[in-house]
């Protein structure tokens, strides 16, 4: 995909995910937005059918379901029904029903172990498949997390990539504040992992990134990322839970379209 | 009954779309399976939270997946990767809890699995609880859906004859009523009962699975303005007498007498073997013996 095709499609994405928490009323924007150029870039530029993704940062449904848009596996009337009655997109994914989707994820840190699982099984068949995983930050202090990273260090599943979506901010506080944990870096290298580090909203330094695996460990990218990343709400805990305001959502589509057009 | 498993999983389950996963147990037990299954068995460590989301990403591929441990380890300790990874997935894996009621004796109050069968039940998850070595090979031949396997120890008495496998089976006859044991304890009643005369005892009933299956119209006909005992080595909430007692009133089945022995906890604040919880129960030989008297006076 040409670079200007793909940041084009970015942005009409970027906007779809803002109509549609707009018209569900729906919060949890801030992590959407810290992560949705990693998952546009995972799924349209590194990913082939074959290889598995899990969501095991199930607040960010939003973004994953109009990544899933964007590659035509939902359409806009799926999204329309976005977390509202009747609807196959909740607000956390369910495993069933959605193109893609393996499991319901939304409980942190399910996603390291279910992924270590396909990643074991992928092994054992020699499918040639890759697992990718995404994290969030706060996820870390769930111990299933560490677990899971233990165990795939030992069975040496290099066909597991675990991206995390290091934003600083959780539920309640920053991580540092909460639980003195601001960047996992050396913690989760001190596991034997092969640990990569980039910025979280540049495509291109992703991509690199993602396509740089180790041949003998399993690989963690950390992304550096600003939650609710261009929105009012940028780097600020009100971006974990709070919709937007009609005023709030008009003048960030107004934004990004003068931006479009500069 | 863990020999009887690995023998089992052995012969009928060696295939290569099966994996084990143990949580670092089974020990002078599933050594036979280690070896059988080579790289499909694995010992997950010390994770049972991860040993069950690693069990979901191989069922999730396709393949029928056991994951054992001392009962509690393996279905209270991981119990929202069931709910969640296996449950809402309906994934096919079996989770082996070796151990079931107080069988664990003195290792103590957190090695023991009291209320293990209505969790797993309220989770949607098939539960099994063989009475008798002979009932595992049964069992493991539909794996196709989560599945709890309740392990204990085969208390048949001495040289009778098992009657074909069934998950609601008579294996004494009685015209007293009837009584409904859990798993292991129907080996006990049947202990129990065997010497007493016929027309003096119920008969006595093995069950083995008893949410969403059919209870039999024989064992119904069998109580229908008679007596009821009911004994399971687990609390009643939720339990096997309790399945019964809803069963029935559905049905409008009239007893004359129910009787319900269950599992009490640590009613004394003190521990000990299986035999001793089971005695502060009411659910050893004494206890069912004196049950069945106590209803005839």
């Amino acid at each position: 995909m040409m670079k200007n095709t793909f940041n084009k499609q970015l942005e009409s994405v970027k906007l779809r995910l803002l109509k549609m928490h707009y018209n569900s009323n729906c919060g949890h924007l801030g992590g959407n937005f810290s992560c949705i150029d990693a998952l546009m870039t995972l799924h349209h530029l590194v990913m082939r059918p074959a290889d598995r993704f899990i969501l095991s940062k199930g607040h960010s449904a939003g973004a994953l379901y109009v990544t899933l848009w964007s590659l035509g596996k939902l359409n806009d009337l799926d999204l329309d029904t976005f977390s509202k009655d009747n609807t196959f997109l909740p607000g956390h994914p369910c495993g069933t029903g959605i193109p893609g989707l393996l499991f319901s994820t939304g409980s942190l840190g399910h996603g390291p172990s279910l992924a270590a699982g396909l990643a074991l099984a992928a092994k054992y068949q020699k499918s040639g498949r890759q697992i990718y995983c995404l994290c969030s930050d706060g996820e870390w202090q769930e111990g299933s997390c560490w677990e899971a990273l233990a165990f795939s260090v030992h069975h040496k599943l290099n066909n597991l990539t675990i991206i995390i979506d290091q934003n600083g901010l959780q539920g309640f506080g920053s991580t540092e504040e909460v639980i003195s944990c601001g960047d996992l870096t050396p913690r989760i290298s001190s596991f034997g992992v092969h640990v990569q580090c980039v910025y979280g909203h540049n495509s291109s330094g992703i991509k690199k990134l993602l396509e740089n695996k180790s041949s003998e460990k399993p690989n963690i990218l950390i992304l550096d990322t600003v939650k609710g990343k261009g929105l009012h709400f940028e780097g600020k805990m009100e971006s974990h839970y709070l919709p937007l305001s009609e005023e709030q959502y008009h003048t960030v589509i107004s934004k990004i379209n003068e931006d479009r057009e500069l | 009954m863990r020999n009887a498993f690995a023998t089992t999983v052995v012969s009928q389950c060696n295939k290569d779309d099966y994996f084990f996963l143990t949580g670092d147990l089974g020990f002078m037990a599933l050594e036979e399976i280690e070896v059988a299954f080579g790289d499909r068995f694995v010992n997950a460590g010390v994770a049972e939270q991860n040993m069950i989301g690693v069990a979901a990403g191989l069922a999730r591929e396709g393949f029928t997946v056991f994951a054992y441990s001392i009962a509690p380890f393996c279905y209270a300790r991981p119990f929202e990767q069931i709910r969640n990874d296996i449950c809402l997935g309906e994934l096919s894996v079996c989770l082996v809890g070796n151990g079931g009621g107080y069988a664990y004796g003195h290792m103590g109050p957190t090695h023991h699995a009291l209320e293990d069968c209505a969790v797993m039940n309220a989770l949607g998850v098939r539960v099994l609880v063989p009475a008798f070595d002979e009932d595992i090979p049964a069992m493991l031949g539909d794996l196709t859906s989560p599945t709890y396997l309740r392990l204990g120890y085969d208390e048949r008495p001495k040289n009778t004859e098992m009657p074909e496998y069934a998950s609601w089976r008579q294996v004494l006859s009685g015209e007293l009523g009837a009584l409904v044991a859990l798993g292991p304890l129907a080996g006990v009643a049947w202990q129990a009962l065997m010497n007493v005369p016929v027309c003096e005892r119920p008969s006595v009933w093995a069950v083995t699975e008893f949410y969403g299956n059919e209870i039999p119209e024989e064992f119904w006909a069998q109580v229908e303005g008679k007596k009821l005992f009911v004994i399971e080595e687990h609390v009643a909430s939720g339990g096997l007498g309790m399945h019964v007692a809803l069963a029935m009133a559905g049905l409008g089945i009239h007893l004359s007498n129910f009787s319900h022995h269950h599992a009490l906890g640590y009613p004394t604040g003190r521990f000990g073997s299986q035999a001793f919880h089971r005695a502060q129960c009411g659910l050893d030989v004494d206890g069912i013996i004196a049950m069945i008297l106590g209803n005839n006076k």
